[in-house]
């Protein structure tokens, strides 16, 4: 095993486009667990981001909330803009993990991840989030909703690294995060939802149940032409489209079909008159 | 390659280690320094008895490579002053002992940032360490104990 530790961006992303076999590591919060057990993985090469401190900080600029490549979960939590702007992104954040996950859990950690799970992914994802890729090729950017083609398959080659996550600043009416699992904390997801409303329409997103994280473009189509539900049973014709759950440790398919339906239909009751 | 060189402070004396690639800073502590107050549970981040301040936060050290402290500040259990346990053996936060190192660290994080509790309540900051003895009860009145002495003072 060797863990290299680049100073630079350049360096970094000069070792990947050499080496494509190395395995960034930021947070360590997936790639460490049981890891004196894990032999299998202490055969690799590991790229180390914790000397890379250009991707460290999130910025503001006039259009965007940017995230750099090692922004944490804590970073964006303890940011009282991030609360006001994006509320979704620090009540994900918040139930990632406890806080020790938080301070060391990267928001690109947990997009390569790729774990239908992912908490930081659906909130990402309602706010309309592009993923910004570099190599010494040059920068990509992916809109997030296009990034995952399969379970664990996305769009990132492997001398990639994310840079950053360029999330757009918009006005938004309504927001909804919701996360259910066992305990509040320390769970991983059994079904989670994030949903937003702006000027470009509704962005419905859920996790744990379909192979990636996904956006709900059936329930979105419903609720951009006001089909009218008066019980969570009526996003079924919806959601029978959107995704594919399904039973293991931690759910069941059922399960988790009819929390999402009572999740979107509690929540968005209030705020649209179409569902009553 | 078999070792990496790594310096950083360790409760504030500066260290020049060379260590295997694969240590964890767990273990850097325990069996290279001989502070064993950091302790293991549970190795995949969920008990938080490993937990030290890297930089000022909480992290848990099973999940950080040694190698990716360079040049960062390491505080372990130890660094603490033994007077920061009063409130926790006054009020029944500790039986076995064996998440104690861990919960004092999340503790003296809160103690020492009280404004953490503006947005945040003890449970959730401490929802990381996991005890099977106390309850809990013991652990969250100490630390509101320990917050009320150090306004006083
Ligand atoms: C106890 C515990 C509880 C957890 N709870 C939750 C939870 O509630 N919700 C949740 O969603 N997750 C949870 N996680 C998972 C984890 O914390 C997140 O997925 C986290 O965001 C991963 O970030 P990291 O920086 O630690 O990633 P790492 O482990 O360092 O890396 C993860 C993957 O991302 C790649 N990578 C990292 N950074 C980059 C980059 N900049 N460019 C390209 N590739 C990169 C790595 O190569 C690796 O494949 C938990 C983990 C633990 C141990
Ligand atoms: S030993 Fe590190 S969290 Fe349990
Ligand atoms: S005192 Fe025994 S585990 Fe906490």
């Amino acid at each position: 095993m060797s863990v290299l530790s680049p100073g630079t961006l350049g360096e970094a992303l000069g070792i990947l486009a050499k080496d494509h076999a190395a395995t960034p590591l930021s947070g360590g919060t997936d790639l460490l667990v049981h890891w004196p057990v894990r032999l299998e993985a202490h055969e690799r090469t590991y790229l180390d981001l914790s000397g890379v401190n250009e991707l460290k900080a999130h910025t503001w600029t006039k259009r965007d909330l940017v995230l750099g490549g090692r922004t944490t979960y804590w970073d964006i939590v303890g940011d009282s803009q991030a609360a006001r702007e994006f509320p979704l992104l620090v009540a994900a954040a918040r139930v990632v993990g406890a806080i020790q996950i938080q301070t060391r859990g990267t928001w690109a950690g947990n997009i390569v991840n790729a774990s239908p799970a992912a908490d930081g992914v659906p909130a990402l994802m309602a706010y309309g989030a592009v993923v910004v890729l570099e190599s010494t090729a040059g920068r990509e950017e992916v809109p997030l909703d296009r990034f995952y083609q399969g379970y664990k398959k996305m769009s990132r080659r492997p001398d990639q690294l994310i840079v950053a996550i360029r999330i757009p600043r918009r006005s938004y009416d309504v927001q909804v995060f919701q996360k259910v699992g066992s305990r509040r904390a320390q769970a991983i997801t059994k079904v989670g939802l994030a949903i937003t409303r702006s000027d470009l329409g509704w962005r419905v997103v859920a996790n744990s149940v379909a192979p990636t994280v996904c956006r709900c473009h059936a329930v979105e189509h419903m609720l951009e032409s006001k089909v009218p539900v008066s019980s969570p049973d009526g996003f079924f014709q919806g959601l029978e489209r959107d995704i594919s759950p399904i039973d293991d440790i931690r759910s069941t398919a059922e399960y988790r079909k009819i929390v999402l339906s009572r999740l979107i239909y509690f929540e968005l009751r209030g705020a649209c008159d179409w569902i009553t | 390659m078999d070792s990496v060189s790594v310096s950083f402070t360790l409760n504030g004396e500066p260290q020049g280690l060379t260590v295997p690639p694969a240590e964890r800073l767990l273990g850097t502590p325990r069996y290279r320094v001989g502070l064993t107050g950091t302790k293991e549970g549970c190795g995949e981040g969920e008990c938080g008895a490993c937990t030290v301040h890297l930089d000022g936060l909480p992290v848990n050290s099973c999940l950080v490579l040694t190698a990716q402290v360079r040049g960062q500040s390491v505080e372990t259990v130890e660094s603490r002053k033994p007077d920061t346990l009063e409130p926790f053996l006054a009020g029944g936060a500790t039986q076995c002992g064996a998440c104690t190192p861990g919960v004092v660290m999340a503790a003296s994080w809160i103690l020492e940032h009280p404004e953490l509790l503006r947005t945040h309540n003890t449970r959730e900051l401490m929802a990381g360490n996991l005890c099977r003895c106390t309850g809990y009860d013991g652990i969250v009145d100490s630390v509101t104990a320990a917050l009320t002495r150090n306004r006083r003072a």
